[in-house]
């Protein structure tokens, strides 16, 4: 029985009007008087030398107003950075705005024109002339690593197991985790199970391209536009690239289409700063969505080797495993998260991880829903699967015998709390999709689960009380599926109010506390738990605002319940006490900031049935299962939203997605034509079912649902495949070309 | 720059006049223009459908239509979809089922359901799902969005009955 009159509900979104109308407004529909248009001019080459960048023929254009290279972007010199994912040099993040003295991938920015038009700018773009001398490129983690390799930095030197070996690589890092003692751990194994898998580099595929406009005022205040995931991390990043301090720089964050890890860097905002100083008029740019694929953040390419030894009682006594991600262009591959979410779904005593972090000559990678996470459990799945089959075990039978639960030790470190992978597990076990037979032939079903930790950072949250009863709360996590009202609930449920009562507004870095991402499945948890405090704030100060209007002793004890304050025999509603305020003190605001130390992370699991055609090798999902452990559904809709959205992407990137590189680096799929994202017509309904094992650390016990949901779908796909033809997909994506391979040399 | 040619047309029922560069598409002179931002780009190569408008009884990803093929056509976005302050059922819908997350892709889902309902009051499934094969959406998964434009069908049967 639930004891909330607001979560767990499924009240209209607050931007829902503005959505359904166009009159929302993203990034790309900003109108400013006397607003310029920019282009970026951008590599033609996967590796090359800069030696002559000419740009006068493009200034003299009729239209243009102002060129950049990187030689306008202020050399302060190089030193760490931390943006809030981990310290980065400040040389990579500036050197991948605008490349200086070498291209390391197709589509690194070179130029950026401002004119009058985009066409005018884009043709200007044309007009520069950039001299290179061209240089081999690297393209996959192996052949970066192989012994005389090129080299994409000269400064960049590998640390080997926390030691810098003073040695220049295109390993930027090799780091290890042990617990136990595998080599024992395997000895006492009766059936192990060793698999070398590759996954391609694929795109979070938002439909928005980024877009930024900036303004460089007169008063050396500059503002900027854009569709980003955190605003504050834009006005970090764009302040130390630009070199003027954070409190120059104020970032408004427009309507964001999609984002998915991928909005979180920078890389037009700064260049359209520079844009603006130059040509003293706001300048907007826009990229194209072969911009978006050669030159944003995919998800890394993976190499990985996973072994695993069981006891024939179908315990796990030992995991191994090597992971090799495709950084792309600067170092930052995500296999730190990778590694730790390799085994996290299992309680296994003895395992080995070794993580690569590899840069190769692609664009630099950026987060994808529960980043570097989706490639391993693609490996251990299938691995698991394999050995459930050489018990002759239910899959799902040898998971639960595994599953990690609380207590259990990951072997990067942690512990965890109390966690929900059993309950995933019993969930999927007793969903009635895995109890309804298949019902044809090359039909397979095949089950994975996954986890991602989630993270907490900081949020900060206000609310102001009006006279009529109602609230307006004001927050700085860019909205990307509905957390306005997610958090706005949150706040709901302490103020005794229904949701429209609350009126969330996302504001700029100005007017609200720092803001962290929204990523990592933090916004409904983090700023939801600061919409609760400072919830909590505003009843405190409305309880002393009813002694005040009460003249009682502040002292008293008000109790406040169902809208009704209340202290001996008196009582006020809030509706009345709220028209009281400007005689009882002025208006009430509540305030709020926390950065949670109480994460929960998640589990979700995947049922796919699905059927394969042996003569094309094309796959067809049949019917397809989501579970997710959500802690606490606050808005259950938009939670299935999240689980069926990433189930899809798993989907996608398990079976179509790819990468399709040519060997001098050429992306040679950069449409939505050719890199082939589901649509409607590819798919099933995605069921879904949720699980609720509260999470300790949140006051509703949230968790955060945003990433764990695709960690499962490539491996459940492999699964599934294997049990229609027979066949073990050991890369991504499972085309109907690799399928084909691998039933012809069956 | 090439000078600027005057396109007439109708937008959303409403006689319109604009200049617009011949090599301008017409959801460029929607957007910048005329300020109709409701329309969205994606791709601007015809594959997302997040730019799909209605001309002369058509769907149509604008980004591949010139300004001035507009000239005496007919045109329908997004923003001629509800009635004054009444949402029409599939607006009422989308937002009742969920079946928008970051909303960029919306304006063409609806456009697109609109003319399916049209043409089709009572789709299948199936239907629905080869109608809107056009339209590329990559929060959603697409399930809500078929359960919406299921539940419009039903809401307007109901007001026809």
């Amino acid at each position: 029985m639930s004891t909330y009159s607001v979560i767990g509900t499924r009240p209209i979104r607050h931007d829902g009007a503005d959505k359904v109308t166009g009159r929302a407004l993203y990034g790309a529909d900003l109108q400013l008087a006397g607003l310029l248009h920019g282009a970026i001019l951008r590599s033609p080459h996967a590796h090359a030398r800069i030696i002559k960048i000419d740009t006068s023929k493009a200034a003299a254009l009729p239209g243009v107003r102002a060129v950049v290279t990187a030689d306008d972007l202020p050399d302060s010199g190089d030193r760490m950075v931390d943006l809030g994912e981990g310290e980065t040099p400040l040389s990579f993040i500036r050197g991948n705005v605008l490349a200086k003295g070498k291209v390391l991938y197709r589509g690194h920015a070179v130029a950026g024109v401002a004119a009058v038009s985009a066409h005018v700018a884009e043709q200007a773009a044309n007009l520069i002339q950039v001299e290179y001398e061209v240089l081999p490129c690297v393209l996959t983690a192996p052949s970066a690593m192989a012994d005389g390799a090129t080299l994409l930095h000269d400064n960049l030197m590998m640390k080997e197991l926390g030691q810098n070996t003073g040695k220049p690589s295109n390993v930027s890092e090799h780091f290890r985790h042990l617990m136990g003692d595998p080599a024992a751990g395997f000895a006492q194994a009766d059936v192990v199970v060793e698999r070398v898998f590759d996954t391609a580099t694929v795109h979070q595929g938002y439909i928005e391209p980024h877009n930024a406009t900036a303004l460089w005022n007169n008063d050396g205040r500059v503002q900027i536009w854009c569709s980003t995931q955190g605003s504050f991390v834009v006005r970090d990043a764009t302040a130390c690239v630009l070199d003027v301090p954070v409190s120059q720089v104020k970032v408004t964050p427009m309507e964001i289409g999609g984002g998915f890890g991928g909005k979180i860097p920078v890389y037009l905002e700064p260049v359209a700063a520079l844009l603006s100083k130059k040509s003293g008029r706001p300048v907007k740019l826009l990229m194209s969505r072969r911009d978006v694929f050669e030159a944003t953040g995919p998800t890394p390419g993976s190499h990985i080797r996973v072994k695993l030894g069981a006891t024939k009682e179908g315990k796990l006594v030992a995991g191994e495993a090597y992971l090799a991600y495709e950084a792309g262009a600067y170092p930052g591959a995500m296999v730190g998260p990778g590694a730790m979410c390799v085994f996290a779904a299992y309680d296994i005593p003895n395992i080995v991880i070794d993580g690569y972090d590899v840069v190769v000559n692609k664009p630099s990678t950026a987060a994808y829903r529960a980043p570097g996470a989706t490639n391993a459990a693609f490996a251990t799945e299938s691995v698991v699967d394999e050995i459930a089959e050489k018990l002759g075990v239910d899959p799902l039978e040898l998971r639960l015998r595994n599953a990690a639960k609380e207590g259990t030790r990951r072997a990067d470190g942690p512990k965890y709390p109390r966690v929900g992978c059993i309950e995933v597990l019993e969930a999927m076990k007793n969903s009635d999709h895995y109890k309804s037979p298949l019902t044809g032939p090359n039909q397979g079903r095949g089950v994975a689960i996954g986890f991602w930790f989630n993270v907490g950072l900081p949020s900060a949250c206000t609310i102001a009380v009006n006279a009529d009863g109602t609230v307006t709360l004001v927050e700085g996590s860019t909205d990307i599926g509905g957390t306005r009202t997610s958090i706005a609930m949150q706040a709901a449920e302490v103020l005794g109010l229904p949701a429209e009562k609350v009126q969330p507004t996302v504001v700029d870095t100005d007017s609200v506390g720092f803001t962290a991402v929204t990523g990592g499945s933090r916004t409904t948890f983090a700023t939801g738990m600061a919409a609760h405090d400072a919830a909590q704030d505003v009843v405190r100060q409305m309880k002393e605002r009813a002694l005040k209007f009460w003249k009682m002793d502040a002292a008293t004890p008000v109790e406040f319940a169902k809208g009704v304050f209340t202290a001996g025999d008196k009582s006020i509603t809030w509706n009345e006490l709220c028209t009281k305020q400007a005689r009882t003190g002025g208006p009430v605001v509540g305030r709020a900031s926390v950065n949670p130390r109480g994460v929960g992370g998640s589990f979700a699991g995947a049922i796919a049935d699905v059927e394969v055609d042996p003569e094309t090798g094309k796959v067809t999902v049949l019917r397809f299962t989501s579970v997710q452990d959500a802690g606490k559904a606050i808005h259950p809709s938009y939670v299935e939203g999240q689980m069926q959205g990433g189930s899809v992407q798993g989907i996608g990137w398990g079976l179509n997605e790819e990468y399709y590189m040519s060997p001098d680096g050429t992306m040679m799929n950069s449409s939505l034509l050719d890199y082939r994202m589901p649509t409607a017509l590819d798919l099933p309904m995605i069921e879904t079912i949720i699980v609720e094992v509260p999470n300790p650390g949140h006051p509703f016990g949230v968790r955060g649902v945003g990433e764990a949901n695709i960690v499962p779908p490539p491996g459940a796909l492999a699964n599934a495949i294997y049990h229609a033809v027979g066949v073990r997909m050991n890369s991504l994506p499972m085309k109907p070309s690799a399928v084909m391979e691998a039933i012809w040399s069956k | 720059m090439a000078s600027k040619v005057r396109v007439e047309t109708t937008i959303n029922g409403e006689p319109t006049e604009f200049l617009c560069e011949p090599r301008q598409s017409l959801l460029e002179c929607l957007r910048d223009v005329l300020h109709l931002t409701g329309t969205k780009e994606g791709c601007n190569d015809g594959n997302c459908g997040a730019c799909t408008v209605v001309m002369n009884g058509a769907l149509v990803t604008s980004c591949l239509v010139l300004g001035p093929e507009a000239q005496g056509a007919r045109i329908e976005t997004v923003e001629g979809i509800a009635k004054g302050n009444q949402l029409h059922p599939l607006q009422q819908a989308f937002l009742e089922e969920a079946a928008l997350q970051c909303g960029i892709c919306t304006p063409g889902f609806l456009v697109a359901s609109k003319m399916l309902l049209e043409k089709n009051a009572q789709p299948t499934e199936q239907e629905i799902r080869l109608w809107l094969a056009n339209n590329l959406c990559r929060c959603t998964g697409y399930d809500k969005i078929i359960r919406a434009v299921q539940k419009a069908a039903t809401q307007m049967a109901e007001v026809k009955a």
